[in-house]
């Protein structure tokens, strides 16, 4: 299941990393997104998966799952969230502004 | 943007009540169960969004006139106090105190410092995503 | 947290208050409102005295960094109390005197105090700090404010370029010294000052030792601009004339001076400490006095003059050092007459240079001009100045009844001293410090009498003279009348002030109890020294009637001896090679910089992780996988590749939507509860923000690349997913450190909370989650201010 879950990351890594590579804005905002899905994913699997039952003590198990993946993926999740949605008005706002969506015709030139 | 779709009305009248009701259980379920601060905010802020889609924004703004800029910026600080009342006892940043108290209805419950600050954590939660809803689709 | 260090943090905090002085007090001059915090402060040093007669020193321990061996510790001897009164002292009259300096109605005052205080507690900070850590770091604070306030009138472009020069210079050192104070660091094992002169015997024989000296003194002839660092001094003058009294000519440039004295138990005693600094000092001392005299703007003058007084006392210093020497003992007494010829001549200039300062800002006020070609003839019009003018000058040219004297004669009798017990070409020493006071001389003379004698031309001067206001007078009066008292009565501070600095310049060469015996008079029969001096007034006022026959050599003098000149060339080639560099790769496509991130992180990550052999796949220890799991694997792999391949908007954001609810799905069977619900509802929350932009973003079209781009695009995106791919298998494949989550376990004894991850954001970890929700909260600012920017601008087209 690890090497599983480690490998759908990869995939989504490679996805993320294509469409960050191409030219329009949402594609770029995209990848991000998928992107940070591949590490959420890496990092529980990493980590080790169903090893006990999930980390509320009320459930009274022998074990329980690892807390310290999901609390940092929980800030992450908040993180990105934040940052797709500046991102996004970011890019609503270029394309209101100068007309286009493709970061080539964006580029900045030297004093302008 | 101006929908008019009365059974959407209808039903996002009862709608809101429930999730509302609902992001206040998971806020303070948050300690035991799944639940806390952010997904609490996250939760009222989709309900909120649901009235926005519902009505328009002229409309809710009537109906809620609160700024959440300043929702947002109360949570932080409320956060951020948290952390300082800690120092002012001289004990680390951020040291939460808690303490049972038997309370009426409810009977022994923990009641600690940590619950305002995920309560302050709630606040800014909704106060960011509103703001952000707010300031794109009164923009369009 | 004691009075000592609130003493340091004063200034500091005081800055809070000075913008609602200046906004709701526009009345009173905010001058006023910060005059307190020197004259509480100075009260508080002064208070100590008692403590300084022989007793310990006070010393005020805080723990800052712990863990890096940074304690914010403070000592309060006798070095640090002469800088402390004077800084306090000093920046009380500096203030009183803006009070009438700077305008209310045109000068931005909260600017100019919150630097000016800034400036006062980093110094205060530097001559009180225990760790050389804690020292550097106020050093640099004082290169910032000094930055600040030279460029305080801003809109000139002299102020710019002299603020960045100077900051340039200062900094370059202060980054140097950190390299000594670090070799120092590791030699001694820790950054405390007097755990390091403890520890004198085993760092002398360190391999850092000569290194970590030489960075040191970068750092103090930079900041004590001596050749040839001293270039950025004339150009500092740009700033309002109280800063220059202030900091460019009574503390800031003194910090070197401090620095050498307060390392001199340390690296004393080495020749070579002796030689740097006595020759720097010399060379410094002769050429600040050799062009001043050419110098035409008054404020240049007294800069070039400051530059040759420091000069002074650095080589006072580098002589006084040798008592140090095992091989001098016998003479140890006599070279210690330097130190203190060197402290005195620090406080003597100090007051004559801060009331000369102040009275050429007086006449730059009343006249509208520096220039000494347009000045001359003031002596009617303006005789307190002229007297002010008369006493600073005469001292600063070393002649009695001024205190002045006093210490030019024991500067004299260091220099004799060394040439006496060293060696025989050691006679140069004397030969050069008699020319340059000769030049010394000559530039008091031309101070004094170019301003205030000759012709008086009013047709030059864009105002009418007159006396200054008497509030102006006031501070440049107080010192003028304390050069006066210093001559009649020097042993008023002989104890109380000089003693404890030179002992604890040299503590190694008095028994515990005993004291330096100091005697200052300012008549010691016709001695050699004596002669000197007459030698100067002679010689110096030969040269002075003859400038105009000599001054050619000025014009002749090689541009290749120009510093500024290489300064400036250096500069603009440093520009431009580093504009070649930039430009060859930023080439402003964002494409092309995401390229060179990813490649860079293959070939490291994956470089590495390949070097070091770190693969490794042990599948023994897997979770089984359930149908299911393969057909959530499967659908998430399947709609990520679904929105590379479509080229309509809603697809795609229903393809990263489908993502984001399939994760969420899978952190349900990863035992996630707490993360299966909050992503399943940002991912809602996404979409919707997703859908709202969509609507008003353009068509997504097929993207025309180049089939080259198309490749590379591909190798990088599949290396990226290899290399991390690789990684997460090898990581998970191998423990080697233990886990930490048992600890969590005790959740509900040490915070009441059963959920473990709620748990560990609120409580344990709630400094992570505090920032987290202000880098939120600043996410929705910045959402909400890009919006509205532009409907603003929109409606006021």
């Amino acid at each position: 299941m690890e090497t599983l879950m480690t490998i759908t990351a990869g995939v989504l890594f490679t996805v993320g990393t294509y469409l960050i590579l191409s030219k329009t804005l949402l594609r770029i905002i995209m990848g991000m997104s998928l992107f940070t899905h591949g590490v959420h994913i890496m990092l529980m699997a990493i980590n080790g998966l169903k090893r006990g039952a999930a980390p509320l003590l009320g459930e009274e198990a022998e074990s329980y799952t690892d807390p310290v993946p999901q609390a940092l993926i929980l800030t992450s999740i908040v993180i990105s969230f934040s940052l797709t949605a500046f991102s996004l008005v970011l890019a609503y706002r270029t394309y209101k502004e100068h007309g286009t969506d493709d970061v080539e015709q964006l580029r900045g030139q030297e004093n302008d | 943007m101006k929908f008019s779709d009365l059974i959407l009305q209808t039903a996002a009248k009862v709608l809101v009540f429930i999730i509302m009701t609902f992001s206040i259980y998971i806020l303070f379920a948050g300690h035991h169960n799944p639940g806390g601060g952010f997904i609490g905010g996250l939760i009222t802020a989709s309900a909120l969004m649901l009235l926005y889609v519902a009505f328009d924004v002229e409309t809710i703004q009537e109906i809620i006139p609160v700024d959440f800029k300043v929702i947002g910026a109360i949570g932080v600080l409320m956060a951020l106090l948290t952390g300082i009342g800690a120092i002012v006892a001289d004990v680390p940043f951020l040291t939460q105190v808690y303490r049972y108290v038997d309370l009426p209805l409810l009977g022994k419950t923990g009641l600690g410092s940590a619950l305002v600050f995920d309560l302050g954590v709630y606040l800014a939660v909704i106060g960011t995503t509103m703001t952000i809803i707010r300031s794109i689709s009164e923009d369009m | 947290m004691s009075l000592l260090h609130f003493a340091v943090l004063l200034p500091f905090l005081y800055t809070v208050f000075v913008p609602l002085f200046f906004k709701k007090l526009p009345r009173v001059h905010t001058g006023w409102f910060v005059l307190i915090v020197p004259l509480l402060l100075f009260v508080y040093f002064a208070a100590q005295f008692p403590l300084r007669s022989g007793s310990a020193p006070l010393f005020q321990s805080l723990s800052w960094i712990p863990s890096l061996g940074i304690r914010f510790d403070l000592h309060l001897d006798g070095l640090s109390m002469l800088f402390a009164l004077i800084i306090t002292g000093i920046g009380f009259l500096v203030i009183v005197y803006s009070i009438y300096y700077m305008s209310k109605e045109r000068e931005a005052l909260h600017n100019f105090y919150i630097y000016l205080l800034v400036f006062m507690g980093a110094m205060l900070g530097i001559v009180l700090s225990d760790n050389l850590m804690v020292l550097y770091v106020f050093w640099e604070a004082t290169s910032v404010s000094s930055f600040l306030l030279i460029a305080y009138w801003f809109q000139r472009k002299r102020s710019r370029y002299g603020a960045q020069k100077a900051m340039l210079i200062t900094v370059t050192g202060g980054f140097a010294m950190l390299l000594g104070f670090l070799m120092l660091g590791s030699a001694a094992g820790t950054f405390s000052i007097r755990e390091i002169v403890a520890m004198k015997e085993v760092i002398v024989n360190d391999s850092l030792f000569i290194p970590a000296m030489l960075l040191v003194l970068l750092g103090a002839f930079t900041k004590s601009a001596q050749f040839p660092f001293h270039i950025w001094l004339p150009d500092a003058m740009e700033a309002p004339t109280p800063i220059s009294a202030y900091l460019h000519s009574a503390t800031m440039v003194k910090a070197g001076v401090y620095l050498v004295a307060r390392m001199t138990p340390v690296f004393g005693g080495h020749m070579s400490w002796f030689w740097i600094i006595t020759i720097i000092g010399i060379v410094t001392l002769f050429w600040g006095a050799f062009m001043a005299i050419r110098q035409f703007d008054l404020k240049a003058l007294l800069a070039y003059s400051t530059i040759s007084q420091l000069g002074l006392i650095m080589s006072l210093l580098g002589i006084g050092s040798l008592a140090l020497h095992t091989n001098y003992e016998a003479q140890a007494m006599l070279f210690s007459g330097a130190i203190l010829a060197a402290v005195f001549h620090l406080f003597n200039h100090s007051i004559f240079k801060g009331s000369l300062f102040m009275v050429v800002g007086i006449l730059d006020h009343e006249t509208g001009t520096r220039d000494i070609r347009k000045l001359g003839g003031l002596l009617s019009l303006m005789p307190v100045s002229f007297s002010l003018t008369i006493i600073g000058g005469l001292s600063m040219a070393g002649l009695p009844p001024f205190s002045g004297f006093l210490s030019k004669e024991m500067f004299f009798t260091g220099v004799l001293t060394a040439y006496q017990h060293i060696d025989q070409w050691v006679v140069l020493l004397p030969i050069v410090a008699w020319l340059a006071s000769v030049f010394t001389f000559v530039y008091c003379l031309v101070f004094v009498f170019k301003t205030f004698t000759g012709t008086y031309r009013p047709e030059r001067l864009d105002k009418k003279p007159h006396e200054a206001p008497a509030g102006m007078l006031v501070s440049p009066i107080v010192l003028a009348t304390l050069v006066l008292v210093i001559f009649f009565f020097p042993n008023l501070i002989s104890y109380t002030l000089l003693e404890p600095a030179m002992r604890s310049v040299l503590p190694s060469l008095l028994q515990p109890g005993e004291v330096f015996e100091v005697d200052i008079k300012p008549w010691h029969g016709f001695n050699t020294e004596l002669f000197m001096t007459v030698g100067i007034v002679v010689m110096g006022s030969l040269l002075y009637k003859t400038y105009k026959k000599w001054s050619d050599i000025y014009y002749n003098l090689p541009r290749k001896f120009d510093f500024n000149h290489m300064y400036d060339k250096g500069l603009t080639g440093a520009e431009r090679l580093s504009a070649r560099v930039t430009n060859f790769y930023m080439n402003g496509f964002l494409h092309s910089y995401l390229s060179y991130i990813f490649t860079f992180v293959i070939i490291v990550v994956g470089g590495s992780f390949l070097l070091q052999r770190a693969f490794a796949i042990d599948p023994s220890t897997n979770a089984v996988i359930e149908w299911h799991e393969y057909l959530l694997a499967v659908s998430i792999a399947v709609s990520s590749g679904f929105v590379l391949f479509v080229n309509s908007r809603l697809t795609s954001i229903i393809g990263v939507g489908a993502v984001g609810y399939l994760v969420s799905l899978l952190f349900v069977i990863f035992r996630a509860p707490d993360l299966a619900l909050t992503q399943l509802v940002v991912e809602t929350i996404t979409t919707a923000l997703f859908l709202l932009c969509f609507y008003f973003l353009p068509k997504l079209k097929t993207e025309v690349v180049r089939i080259r781009v198309k490749v590379s695009n591909l190798l990088i995106s599949i290396g990226v997913g290899t290399v991390f791919t690789l990684i997460g298998i090898s990581a998970q494949s191998t423990n080697p450190f233990k886990p930490i989550s048992h600890f969590f376990l005790n959740s509900y004894e040490l915070s009441g909370a059963r959920n473990m991850v709620n748990s560990i954001l609120v409580d344990f970890r709630a400094f992570d989650t505090m920032l987290e929700s202000v880098v939120l909260f600043t996410a929705g600012i910045g959402v909400y201010t890009l919006i509205n920017l532009r409907k603003s601008r929109r409606e006021k087209r």
